[in-house]
């Protein structure tokens, strides 16, 4: 069992990634820490859908002299599906910070505990 | 014995206890200067009650400190009177008067030296007491107890996981179960059908036209939110419009007119935008497409305008060419691949012949629809860039 996680390294450093990631998103206060935490968690579904979609020993799926053998290229629909998780993280991040600036903008701190403070505040008031 | 429990406050697993009871913050070094910063005082005028508590406390804890070292520099004090008042007795060698006179000083200064410290003690308590009430106490014991139990989580997590990974079928192996017949078809008859070389292109382009096109929507989407959040309005009229453009325009903290950047902009930026073309239009041909041409187009444009700044890109690029840009290229793409749900959302043919595989106009809507999304993805990433950088375009 354990020389399989080996053998998958692939999928072993995109799951611990992944937990990083989680990690980061549990645990730190800092808005911004807890952005790039939920960065690395898509960054570990890349890796991994990446690493499903290889085939030792066969060539990008572009069409070179016309070979066209299932056995001469990678599985093309992992590729595809990266690009469209490469996307939309670019847009929620953006989005993420955007609000962000916002929320700074109006409590004057990053830290989540201390904005749901004083949101506490406000509403008793 | 007021000697030893001293040494009880001040050793190791004192300071633990008292880490654990969440009193100090083991960080601190034990000589800083404590000062309320000077947004905390802001946030107080502004009329933060949480932040007039927080620095409230800071100063208590201050007050706290200094009346220790008061106390115990009261002690060294009396400590070291008594001292030269023993040293000065023994001087006058006058026997028994000078061990009276010893003695007398002693109890002195075991007296002096328990009233510092019940003071001492009784102060810290006091300050303790007044900084940590029962329910922040309560709340700090809950933050130790949440980031035990998110670690443990967290971990749980990964090692399920893991152990799902020791079951999946070995990497890069050509019988997996995920290379099924779908790939089989893309890769067998993608050129046939589409016309591209790059099946990857002529999967997202063609057979999943309309998911990219959701995609291209999801950004376009997301930089209007960007806008909605950020953008300041310059003709609306508000108060505090010109200080707002003003805080948020960082320019003033950099050099204007940078030579060594500006030499650098025109060398690159003409290559960085011909190399972020040549990706787009040979999305078909060659790895790239849309997607990553049109963020190296858009990297290229902000290149150019941290080098020469706002006045020169929006003589080109502003609010008005984003927005014809993006809703032409969006209602292009829309209208090219959506009228087959008219049709029954059958997969119609485009009627564009597609042309010999390898050449440059080929493979039918592929290309036009690369341009389309480059050109939304470079306006998205240069106006998420303006947006934050100063709330416009």
């Amino acid at each position: 069992m354990v020389s399989h996680l080996f053998s998958n390294i692939e999928e072993t450093v995109a799951v611990i990634l992944f937990g990083v990631g989680f990690t980061m998103l549990l645990l730190h206060r800092n808005l911004i820490k807890r952005i790039m935490g939920m960065n690395i968690m898509d960054t570990a579904v890349y890796l991994f859908l990446a690493a499903k979609g290889y085939i030792s020993g066969r060539m990008v799926p572009i069409v070179v002299d016309g070979i066209q053998d299932t056995t001469a290229y990678i599985n093309p629909v992992p590729s595809g599906l990266v690009l469209t998780g490469i996307v939309v993280s670019v847009s929620t991040t953006a989005l993420l910070l955007a609000l962000v600036i916002r929320i700074y903008g109006r409590y004057h701190s990053l830290d989540l505990d201390e904005i749901l403070m004083q949101v506490k505040k406000e509403e008793r008031i | 014995m007021s000697r030893r429990k001293d040494d009880l406050a001040d050793s190791r697993w004192g300071r633990f206890k008292r880490w654990l009871d969440g009193e100090v913050d083991p960080l601190m070094a034990p000589d800083m200067e404590t000062v309320a910063p000077r947004s905390a005082e802001a946030a107080g005028q502004a009329g933060s009650a949480v932040r007039e508590e927080a620095a409230g406390q800071a100063g208590s804890a201050v007050r706290a400190e200094t009346g220790g070292q008061a106390g115990s520099a009261v002690r060294e004090e009396a400590a070291g009177q008594t001292g030269s008042a023993v040293r000065a007795e023994t001087a006058v060698q006058t026997g028994t008067a000078a061990a009276v006179q010893a003695g007398a000083g002693s109890a002195v200064r075991q007296a002096a030296d328990r009233t510092a410290l019940a003071g001492t003690d009784g102060s810290v308590r006091s300050a303790a007491q007044a900084v940590l009430p029962a329910k922040r106490r309560k709340g700090r014991l809950y933050d130790r107890v949440y980031q035990v139990m998110s670690v443990i989580l967290c971990l749980g997590i990964i090692s399920v996981l893991l152990w799902t990974i020791a079951y999946l079928p070995v990497f890069g192996n050509a019988g997996n179960p995920d290379n099924n017949e779908v790939s089989a078809r893309y890769i067998e008859r993608g050129l046939q059908e589409t016309g591209a070389v790059n099946i990857v292109t002529g999967m997202i382009l063609d057979y999943r036209a309309f998911d990219t096109f959701g995609e291209s929507c999801v950004l376009f989407i997301a930089s209007c939110c960007v806008l909605v959040l950020l953008r300041i309005d310059k003709e609306s009229g508000a108060e505090g419009v010109k200080e707002r453009l003003k805080a948020a325009d960082d320019r003033r903290f950099e050099p204007k007119e940078d030579i060594i950047l500006q030499k650098c902009a025109m060398v690159l930026s003409p290559v960085i935008f011909v190399f972020g073309i040549y990706i787009i239009l040979n999305g078909h041909l060659s790895p790239g497409g849309g997607f990553s041409g049109g963020a190296v187009l858009g990297s290229g444009l902000i290149l150019y305008l941290n080098a020469f700044g706002f006045e020169k890109t929006e003589r080109f690029f502003n609010t008005k060419t984003y927005r014809r840009i993006t809703v032409s290229a969006l209602s292009f793409y829309c209208l090219a691949k959506s009228y087959s749900f008219f049709t029954g959302a059958n997969h119609l043919e485009s009627g564009i012949p597609l042309g010999t595989p390898g050449a440059i106009i080929s493979s039918g809507l592929i290309l036009p629809l690369n341009i389309c999304v480059g050109m939304v993805v470079a306006c998205t990433m240069y106006a998420f860039y303006t947006l934050f950088r100063k709330g416009d375009m």
